[in-house]
């Protein structure tokens, strides 16, 4: 139905195609000129051209993430001459898709932010296998790890775009100096360097309680950390109970810091009250005597700080990679992956083209000058990277090759690992308010995750 | 005039006509969509199996929902009377003040407000840090001038260190003092601003037989500092009660100076040293209200605040049609205020009274909006509501729309009563 549609119009276009080709071929001369993106440098990647073609993308960001995207998009258009509108597709990216697909105009290129929808999308058959130029890409730029969470029952169906490093511990260096303390390593270090903290007079560590996907990644990390990988994905998959040994192992683990009131800022019954933009300003709002001395998240940690406070990342907001609890510290990611929708099963030239760009080092490199953004290609070279500070988030997530695992809670039933008041986030919170009971806070997580499951 | 009866038999097709655009409408509107609900709730989440009842047995069997539905009956037990005794104290009240108006106006101000405005307005006043939370900021100030704010809140002996805390709030050094050597007290944890003006920390010179020492903040900037040991940019904390204790009585009481310094006389030779609990008793904090204890009495608060107005309005009104008269001769026979109020003003408001709760009962029942903005996410699973979860069932994560259906059904179950005594109560009045 689309392919007939455009069919007709692009021969009658086919005479201005001359016309444009040569205008974005000016366009690309004045990017580069002044952007300095691909300035000097072969493009990586030959796209064809897809002059009068119009492609829509849809994708969860906002603001600057969103600007910085479009700049990514520009530079698509420059390349082939296609033009590309974005839409905003709002948190819900799965309801968003269905009722664009029901009423027969979905969007040509949609970001998932959870692998768990990938797969629900390639089950509905709405989705279009990646053709030979995007595994091409794939092949040159990605580990087997990052192409296999895009991939459904053997078919590649997507291309990470964007990943955040979620093992990170970001400290304000006013804190660390005051209290004479350097960045620990290990767990035991970490808990070591808080109680130093704590006796320096700074409340060591600010836990946004108030949302449960935080303290899902706290669980995660010390999870991937001390049980290992393959226990790390039995439970994700939910092969192993939730009453497993290796659980109360890792929550006893939590509890040496979640056990000690002093450690938290407000203690434990504000810190269930804290939402995540606030633990992260208590923490850097105030230089000369903060708060807070740590705070835990992802990479976008960065984008609050600069938002709302007026430290400067890498002088008075430093980070350091999520201590080791077991042998290996742990890197848990997430990311958004790009796939191209197409219910009748056959993707366009100019969809495969945009996710082949978006797949390419050309993309990631402009992404990442931007700013706020972590690429899971592992052919950009970390020079691309604004600051000292992004590239060593980068530095991380490469580094750990195929060992990262993507977020857990993003991977189960989103009854279980994404709804308020139910499943993980409401058995952390639990846990939280409540750590000497991790007998009972695995009960619940277990019958929830049982209830969650079988549906 | 020819009766109803009579007109239908002689034109029916007329009376059709002019009663089928009502009754397009309200099957359209109402009866379509209670009857495909009813349809509904019997299938599965995809809407392709019959379930029979299974949602329904899920519904009774999932705890979140039992939250809810315990919740539900504390809202329709609580907020209706309890607006309706505040509508009618200000109504009653408010007829003999002289800018009954104004006051008026005031308290039924609220209504003007969306229900959703008032949310985010009441997570702001019961927000936890009294500085952010109106609620807190009026509980803590009370507090505060009943009692004096400690001097060293956040003062605390390291953990495995030579002092302890003692149940009441006081830290004992376990070691008994002997005159002659320091006793020293560390403490840690205390804020860099509360260090600002301090002195450093020394122990006093002591007179023979007298015990002398010091508490400080066994803390140096930058660490480096030994435990347990004064370093030389520690500081003294000042003004805290040192006591000697011997065998629980208190031998003798002085004060640290500036410099955390104190000098105890000869009788606390063998004694132990107690540092008294009231310079260290946390700051009141005020009540959690947002916590899952009282997040419903408190988000019912702020229901009460909306339409208390609405209340007292209605019942004004009431109270305007009741004839002075019998007040007066009420008052005439010896009758004193509180007696007229319950003898004869409460009897004589009775049906005035019932609308407002039936129509407050039907309000609370589908109470969404609130319950939806105030509590943080961490509570709201215990501040849960039907209306709410019949929401997050049907369209929140894993959405279930049978299941939503079925508490749907079920909320039209609970309002049925309440509406047959509505309608009951108005045919009754239209009899009259």
């Amino acid at each position: 139905m689309r392919g007939s549609g455009r069919g007709p119009r692009r021969r009658t276009t086919r005479g201005v195609a001359a016309v444009l080709a040569a205008g974005a071929l000016t366009l690309t001369a004045c990017g580069g000129g002044d952007g300095g993106s691909g300035s000097g440098r072969p493009p990586s990647i030959d796209l064809p051209d897809l002059s009068g073609q119009s492609l829509e993308v849809a994708a969860v960001w906002t603001g600057a993430e969103r600007d910085n995207f479009l700049r990514v998009l520009d530079e698509f258009e420059a390349l082939t001459g296609a033009s590309v509108s974005f839409v905003p597709s709002g948190d819900n990216v799965s309801q968003f898709v269905g009722s664009k697909v029901e009423g027969g105009s979905p969007p040509d290129v949609v970001m998932v932010p959870q692998p768990g929808v990938l797969h629900e999308f390639a089950e509905n058959g709405w989705l279009a296998p990646v053709d030979e130029s995007v595994q091409a890409q794939l092949d040159a730029n990605y580990t087997r790890g990052w192409q296999e969470l895009a991939n459904h029952e053997g078919t590649q169906y997507g291309v990470y775009v964007k990943a955040a490093n979620k093992s990170l511990i970001w400290y304000s260096t006013t804190a660390f100096a005051y209290a004479g303390v350097e960045p620990p390593a290990t767990w035991d270090d970490f808990v070591a360097t808080a109680w130093t903290v704590w006796e320096s007079g700074t409340t060591p560590v600010s836990v946004a309680g108030a949302d449960g996907w935080t303290l899902t990644d706290w669980f995660e990390n010390v999870y991937l950390s001390q049980a290992g990988p393959e226990m790390y994905d039995r439970l994700t998959a939910h092969e192993i109970p939730w009453t497993d040994e290796s659980v109360t192992e890792a929550l006893t683990t939590l509890a040496e810091l979640f056990g000690s009131p002093q450690l938290l800022e407000n203690g434990n019954d504000g810190s269930l009250q804290t939402d995540f933009p606030t633990s992260v300003t208590q923490t850097f709002i105030d230089l000369e005597t903060p708060d807070a001395g740590m705070v835990f998240e992802a990479d976008f940690v960065g984008s609050v700080i600069s938002d709302s406070t007026d430290a400067v990342i890498g002088e008075d907001a430093q980070v350091f990679p999520f201590p080791a609890v077991g042998e290996a510290p742990p890197v848990v990611s997430a990311g958004d992956v790009a796939v191209a929708v197409a219910p009748d099963g056959e993707a366009s030239e100019a969809q495969q083209a945009l996710l082949a760009f978006l797949a390419s080092t050309d993309a990631a490199r402009i992404w990442a000058e931007a700013g706020g953004f972590v690429s899971p290609n592992k052919s950009l070279e970390f020079d691309a990277y604004p600051n000292e500070v992004q590239r060593g988030i980068a530095e991380a997530l490469i580094a750990a090759g195929d060992d990262f695992r993507f977020d857990m809670s993003d991977q189960t039933p989103a009854a279980f690992g994404g709804t308020t008041g139910q499943g993980m986030w409401q058995g952390l919170q639990n846990f939280l308010r409540d750590p000497g009971d991790i007998a009972g806070a695995q009960e619940y997580l277990e019958s929830q995750a049982d209830r969650a499951y079988r549906d | 005039m020819a009766s109803g009866k009579a007109v239908i038999k002689s034109r029916p097709w007329t009376v059709a006509c002019f009663l089928l655009p009502a009754l397009a409408l309200l099957g359209a509107l109402v009866v379509y969509p209670i009857g495909y609900s009813v349809w509904r709730s019997l299938f599965d989440a995809s809407g392709k199996d019959f379930v029979a009842l299974d949602n329904f047995r899920e519904m009774f069997s999932n705890d979140s929902i039992r939250t809810a539905l315990r919740n539900n009956l504390i809202w329709i037990v609580v907020a209706p009377t309890v607006t309706t005794a505040l509508g009618l104290i200000f109504a009653v009240l408010t007829e003999r003040i002289r800018w009954a108006t104004a006051f008026k106006l005031i308290v039924f101000m609220p209504m003007a407000v969306s229900m959703l405005a008032a949310g985010i307005i009441f997570r702001l006043v019961y927000e936890q840090d009294p500085d952010r939370g109106v609620a807190n900021a009026l509980m803590t100030t009370v507090h505060d001038t009943f009692t004096d704010a400690s001097s060293w809140p956040d003062a605390q002996p390291r953990p495995g260190g030579p002092v302890e805390v003692q149940g009441d709030g006081s830290y004992l050094l376990t070691e008994p003092v002997e005159a002659g050597s320091p006793a020293l007290v560390p403490l840690v944890a205390v804020p860099q601003p509360e260090l600002a003006d301090a002195e450093p920390a020394a122990v006093a010179a002591a007179g023979p037989g007298e015990v002398a020492g010091t508490v400080w903040m066994d803390f140096t900037r930058g660490g480096g500092g030994t435990a347990g040991a004064v370093d030389p940019e520690e500081r003294g904390l000042a003004g805290i009660t040192v006591e000697a204790v011997r065998d629980g009585q208190v031998v003798a009481t002085t004060e640290t100076a500036d410099d955390g310094s104190f000098v105890l006389p000869a009788e606390a030779d063998g004694a132990r040293v107690r540092l008294a609990a009231d310079s260290f008793t946390a700051p009141y904090n005020g009540v959690e209200w947002l916590g899952p204890d009282v997040i419903t009495p408190a988000i019912i608060g702020s229901y009460v605040w909306m339409w208390a107005g609405f209340a007292m309005v209605l019942i004004a009104a009431g109270l305007a049609s009741v004839p002075r008269e019998m007040l007066e001769a009420a008052r005439v026979d010896g009758a004193n205020e509180w007696q007229v109020f319950r003898r004869i003003t409460v009897p004589l408001l009775a049906p005035v009274l019932a609308v407002v709760m039936v129509t407050l009962m039907i309000n609370v029942l589908k109470i969404f909006d609130l319950i939806y903005v105030i509590p943080p996410a961490s509570s709201q699973a215990d501040a849960n509501v039907l209306a709410l979860q019949l929401y997050q069932s049907s369209f929140g994560a894993g959405a279930d729309q049978g299941l939503g259906s079925a508490i749907a059904v079920f909320l039209l179950l609970l309002v049925v009563p309440v509406m047959i005594f509505n309608v009951r109560r108005l045919r009754r009045e239209n009899r009259r």
